[in-house]
């Protein structure tokens, strides 16, 4: 089913305004994207009928929080097909995540001379923890090469993998390049020697479907902000027998079920992982974020952003000067470019005097940066609540701006 | 001769012409920065970046008969051409104008609000840089 992009953008709020005089084109979702009236409705609502602690308070406002709080959980595990609610960890984001894998399994499950393996497409957030965890035990971090399309070398990712391979850390779509990895594949390949398996979802899960189940990936880490949901709240998904195998990550209120001061027993899974007050507000206002996405239709949602990309693609394929950077045959709708003899920066600071909004740099993706022999690039990422007009007027400036040098 | 002022007033009238259209005063900021006199290449290295610069800015001063002259680059075009300005207001003056200047000029010509706050930081560590190079031949002077 096509999409409405019109009766879409009527939820966006945000989007019904000017920047710098012209209507804001906002082409910078791979970074965060925009939030549905529902979830900006969710969080007021919140805050000012149901605020209160969640799972410990004998009143009425707790048992309402902590049931909407629990609702999420349950909507999380149905969008990514877990098998149950407990197996859904609340984290801050995609790095705390990554980072809490790193800190309880890695602490306990990889040893001085075991091997992580990741690829040269990561985001930094899926590089720092393991070099952190490699200088702590002497493990040792090994990187999947790319082509210059962008695409990981599966001969040589398969290559790599050895008994000695304890954990394979890889991003499921690139942020920078759009690139999507055979998650399937590479998860499979690394079970057969006996590794674990982390997906990188920050860039996957609003695009494409992702069963955890059906992919078998052991850990998923994810953002709720790049899924139209409220900022500073992740998901991590880990199967059951491995979470419940692993230490926690913080202590403190919520995370214990008994503690004296000789010794503390940890309360079960998923609370083991949630010390403290966790962001109860942005919890309950994902659901209706996830609520949006599975509505509209996730397929429908590729395909419509898919269409934005394959026009852009088509309007600058001719205009002289504009360089495409990443061309794998299966990509998310990351456009990333960059014009001849120009800095990714001016070209940014150009688009934004339109009002067009999109990131330039090197997008936390600096080795892969090097790999390219680029210092960065310009990266329009499209959603949902994009149009094919709005892809016109950055073409329009686009070709202005690559005049300037590409005479 | 004129002063500093002067040459500030100058560049915010020629500004003034491009109205408050965005894209035309970039444009012309990046124009300026063809006009940048290019970099003595034996300069280009490390230790003459500024620090705090998104964009990558070399800068280096010599004196020559009591005054200052500066030469600088960048990799983006938008930078080079604000180097120019800074150049253009500060070149050939004493360590004691330089050092005395208030400049005000970027955000007269509307610079301030475009350039958002990573390249404005960027633009006060080159400011700072170019007034310790001053200080520096200040002192030799009085040593």
């Amino acid at each position: 089913m096509p999409i409405q992009v019109n009766s879409i953008r009527s939820l966006f709020p945000i989007l019904h305004q000017e920047v710098n005089g012209n209507p804001l084109i906002y082409f910078d979702n791979a970074a965060t994207t925009q939030k549905p009236q529902a979830v900006l409705d969710a969080l007021t609502h919140y805050y000012e009928k149901d605020n209160s602690n969640i799972h410990r308070g004998a009143h009425t406002l707790a048992d309402r929080a902590t049931q909407q709080y629990e609702e999420t959980r349950e909507s999380v595990r149905a969008y990514i097909g877990a098998r149950e609610s407990a197996e859904i960890i609340f984290t801050r984001g995609t790095t705390e995540s990554i980072n809490l894998v790193a800190k309880t399994f890695g602490i306990k499950f990889i040893q001085k001379g075991d091997e992580i393996l990741i690829s040269t497409l990561e985001h930094h957030s899926n590089i720092v923890p393991w070099q952190m965890l490699c200088e702590q035990t002497g493990a040792i971090l090994k990187i999947i090469p790319i082509t210059d399309a962008g695409e990981l070398v599966l001969e040589e990712f398969e290559k790599l993998l050895s008994p000695k391979t304890k954990l394979v850390s890889i991003v499921h779509a690139s942020n920078a390049l759009g690139t999507i990895n055979p998650a399937k594949k590479i998860i499979e390949a690394a079970h057969a020697v006996g590794a674990k398996v982390l997906l990188d979802g920050a860039q996957s899960t609003s695009h494409l479907e992702v069963d955890v189940q059906e992919l078998d990936c052991d850990f998923l880490a994810f953002s709720a902000h790049k899924l139209y949901g409220p900022t500073g709240l992740g998901v991590l998904y880990g199967k059951r027998e491995l979470l419940e195998a692993i230490p926690p990550f913080l202590g403190g209120g919520e995370m214990i079920r008994e503690v004296t001061f000789e010794k503390t027993t940890y309360n079960t899974i998923p609370f083991k992982f949630e010390a403290g007050t966790p962001s109860i507000a942005e919890v309950i206002a994902f659901k209706p974020a996830l609520d949006f996405i599975t509505s509209t239709g996730k397929a429908n949602i590729h395909r419509h952003e898919h269409d934005l990309l394959q026009y852009a693609v088509e309007l600058l394929q001719n205009v002289k000067g504009i360089i495409p950077v990443g061309t794998a045959a299966e990509k998310i709708a990351v456009f990333s470019f960059n014009i001849q003899s120009m800095h990714p920066f001016d070209v940014g600071q150009l688009l934004d005097a339109k009002g067009i909004a999109v990131r330039t740099g090197h997008h936390c993706t600096q080795p892969l940066m090097h790999r390219l022999g680029l210092e960065g690039t310009v990266r329009a990422s499209f959603a949902v609540y994009n149009t094919r007009a709005e892809v016109e007027v950055f073409a329009q400036a686009l070709a202005k701006i690559a005049n300037l040098k590409n005479k | 001769m004129s002063t500093i002022a002067d040459i500030q007033n100058e560049i915010v009238a020629e500004f003034e012409i491009l109205g408050e259209d965005r894209e035309s005063t970039i444009f012309y900021i990046m124009e300026l920065g063809g006009t940048l006199e290019p970099y003595p290449e034996s300069f280009r290295k490390d230790e003459y970046t500024i620090q705090g610069c998104q964009s990558k800015v070399w800068l280096v001063a010599e004196e020559q008969g009591g005054k200052v002259i500066y030469k600088a680059d960048s990799n983006t075009d938008i930078t080079k051409g604000l180097i120019s300005l800074l150049i253009r207001v500060l070149n050939n003056r004493s360590p004691k104008e330089i050092l005395n200047a208030d400049l005000d000029f970027i955000p007269r010509i509307g610079m301030g609000n475009i350039l958002g706050s990573q390249r404005s930081n960027g633009l006060a560590a080159m400011m700072n840089q170019m007034k310790r190079y001053a200080l520096a031949f200040q002192t030799k002077q009085n040593a």
